[in-house]
């Protein structure tokens, strides 16, 4: 078995999030239909999409495992490989390497707690994933409490199916924007101060946050204002990688590799790591 | 297993039988004024200077570039864009007077690599004839990190220099096997037997007796990680890589595309810590964006994170990162260092 050979895959269906245009969410079907029904994954892993001629990008994937038959992936436009694949088109040939990584452990450590979901940013991706499997598997979880922020309601993601959040009664929903916008009626500042008003409670409690590193700093003391412990929270980290499976060195902080001993660590976990990321 | 010699006068005619069946490579001395691996037959003869080769054999598990993968680069054909693993090369090579140190670098690479398909294939094609030291040179130190001088991890046969013959000890199947099977080895005489045995007790005598290792693994972290020392040591390094390149236990690896007329490959080759580019992310934020930093973060990976994660330190000892770092960073002080702290 080479774990460095991808599973040939064809682009199904391109979406514009932002208005910017510059986060797509590509829908990708693998083409072998064996592949595609053995392909399970867990929320908050990723895969390598892999561009031939161009080389590979690591992209959390979006979609929950209970979303059969295709999988999502919410591409940011940065460099070389990025830029390449936002200039293709539906029918494309794509290859997608993985799962890899450890996922966030919704059938362990969070079963039966309550779930409070932080985002900033294009962050949200994974957790979209992980929100979507908590709501299919709704009686496993407890209360769940989703804060999600954009700098402008233009660079929100999903914006169709946070609507349908939103109308759900069994899950809090905040969405905001870190500045008033014309149209818009919903809440407004960064997503720490939102943090700090909702004041989330840690009883029993476990928050999957993901975001730019700055929104992660501010948004500790709200939460820790109010009792959460650093073993409560999970952190999805990012780095630079190449081989996706702990071997080629890039990853690494201190001594784990984010691509294969993570990029989920409680912050507890990364509390003790150097601040290599 | 049963033990071999053979006499120093017909080494040509070991080399020449040995080539028919590998493709053969020993150290030697190259036209380019340094001492490194080169192609051997029964004419070129290995060289057997005390020391070690310029640069380490892990271009032979680790070749550069190593073709991942090959595939069509023009959309208009069949199978375009898939990627397709590269027909074998089913060359089989043997290294004659393969250090100590260099032959358990391969078992230490192992271990990262278990699950990685090309180089596992390298090192079951690979036939590795070491030659046991009889003393050291002024900058290798394996003694100090888990191996000896008369070691023989790694190794398909090890073979001691006597005055007149090689003495040929079989360590694995493999080395069995061929050594049953060449000529001209006959076996040892009685003397010959002692002057082996002799050789080996007094490299034993200098043997260190420190489990670098563990001690090592013991040491906190953080503890390891914050200490002031990190500057001193990286303050006159230049990034070249020098290090990383000739170092047998340094691993990582770069991944990139690349397309000419039509024809696609996905290559790796090696790529150094050293580099800034190394940890860069697309959005220019580079967590090892100092120099402090980078330096460090080797000499933790390959004293401190590989043996926590691994058991034994990732560094063989063989000294070529103190000989040939032009700026005279020393592993070993950092290693005391380290071992006080």
């Amino acid at each position: 078995m080479n774990p460095y050979l991808p599973y040939q895959a064809v682009i199904d269906d391109i979406v514009v999030e932002t208005e910017d245009g510059n986060l797509k969410t590509f829908r990708i079907v693998l083409e072998n239909e064996r592949e595609r029904e053995k392909w399970n994954h867990t929320p908050g892993q990723f895969a390598m999409l892999s561009i031939a001629g161009k080389g590979e990008i690591p992209i959390g994937i979006a979609s929950s495992p209970t979303e059969k038959g295709h999988l999502l992936f919410t591409v940011n436009r940065a460099g070389v490989v990025t830029t390449a694949l936002h200039k293709m088109n539906v029918g494309d040939p794509i290859g997608v390497r993985g799962p890899l990584g450890n996922g966030f452990p919704v059938d362990s450590k969070l079963k039966g707690k309550n779930i409070v979901i932080i985002a900033g940013g294009f962050a949200f991706t994974t957790l979209r994933a992980t929100l979507i499997y908590m709501l299919e598997h709704r009686e496993d979880y407890g209360k769940i409490t989703v804060i999600y922020g954009a700098r402008t309601p233009g660079m929100l993601l999903y914006k169709e199916e946070l609507k349908e959040w939103e109308a759900r009664d069994d899950l809090d929903v905040y969405i905001t924007v870190d500045r008033e916008a014309p149209g818009w009626n919903g809440l407004v500042g960064f997503v720490p101060t939102i943090a700090g008003q909702v004041k989330p409670s840690p009883e029993n409690g476990a928050a999957l946050i993901c975001g730019p590193p700055i929104m992660i700093k501010f948004t500790m003391p709200p939460l820790e204002e109010v009792g959460w412990k650093d073993s409560q929270v999970y952190l999805s980290l990012e780095n630079r990688m190449k081989c996706g499976i702990g071997i080629c060195g890039h990853c690494n902080v201190g001594p784990v590799y984010v691509c294969n001993d993570g990029p989920v660590f409680t912050r507890e976990e990364v509390q003790r790591l150097p601040v290599e990321f | 297993m049963k033990p071999f010699v053979v006499e120093k006068a017909q080494l040509g005619d070991l080399i020449d039988a040995l080539s028919k069946e590998y493709e053969v490579f020993g150290p030697a001395q190259t036209d380019k004024g340094y001492y490194d691996w080169q192609r051997l037959d029964g004419d070129r003869l290995p060289e057997f200077n005390n020391g070690v080769t310029k640069s380490s054999i892990k271009t032979f598990f680790f070749p550069q570039p190593e073709v991942l993968f090959e595939f069509k680069a023009r959309a208009n054909e069949p199978d375009a864009f898939r990627l397709k693993e590269p027909q074998c090369d089913s060359a089989t090579t043997l290294l004659f007077g393969v250090r100590p140190c260099d032959a358990r670098s391969v078992t230490l690479n192992s271990m990262p690599y278990a699950n990685d398909p090309y180089f596992q294939k390298r090192v079951s094609d690979t036939v590795i004839i070491g030659l046991l030291c009889s003393e050291g040179c002024s900058t290798c130190f394996c003694k100090w990190i888990g191996g000896s001088p008369t070691g023989k991890e790694g190794m398909d046969v090890a073979a001691i220099e006597l005055d007149d013959v090689f003495f040929l000890e079989p360590i694995s199947e493999k080395g069995q096997q061929i050594l049953e099977n060449v000529a001209p080895v006959r076996s040892p005489l009685e003397k010959e037997h002692e002057a082996a045995e002799h050789f080996l007790e007094k490299a034993k005598a200098q043997e260190g007796t420190q489990d670098t290792a563990s001690t090592l693994r013991s040491k906190e972290l953080m503890h390891l990680y914050e200490a002031g020392f990190w500057k001193q040591v990286s303050e006159p390094c230049i990034n070249c890589g020098t290090c990383t390149f000739l170092c047998p236990t340094c691993y990582c690896f770069d991944i990139q595309d690349e397309t000419l007329r039509g024809k696609g490959r996905r290559i790796r080759y090696w790529d150094s810590c050293m580099f800034p580019l190394f940890t860069q992310h697309a959005s220019g934020h580079n967590p090892r964006g100092d120099k402090l930093k980078r330096v460090r973060n080797r000499f933790m990976h390959k004293l401190k994170y590989f043996p926590d994660r691994f058991g034994p330190v990732s560094c063989v000892g063989c000294g070529r990162c103190v000989r040939d770092c032009p700026v005279n960073i020393d592993i070993r002080q950092v290693l005391r260092t380290m071992l006080e702290l």
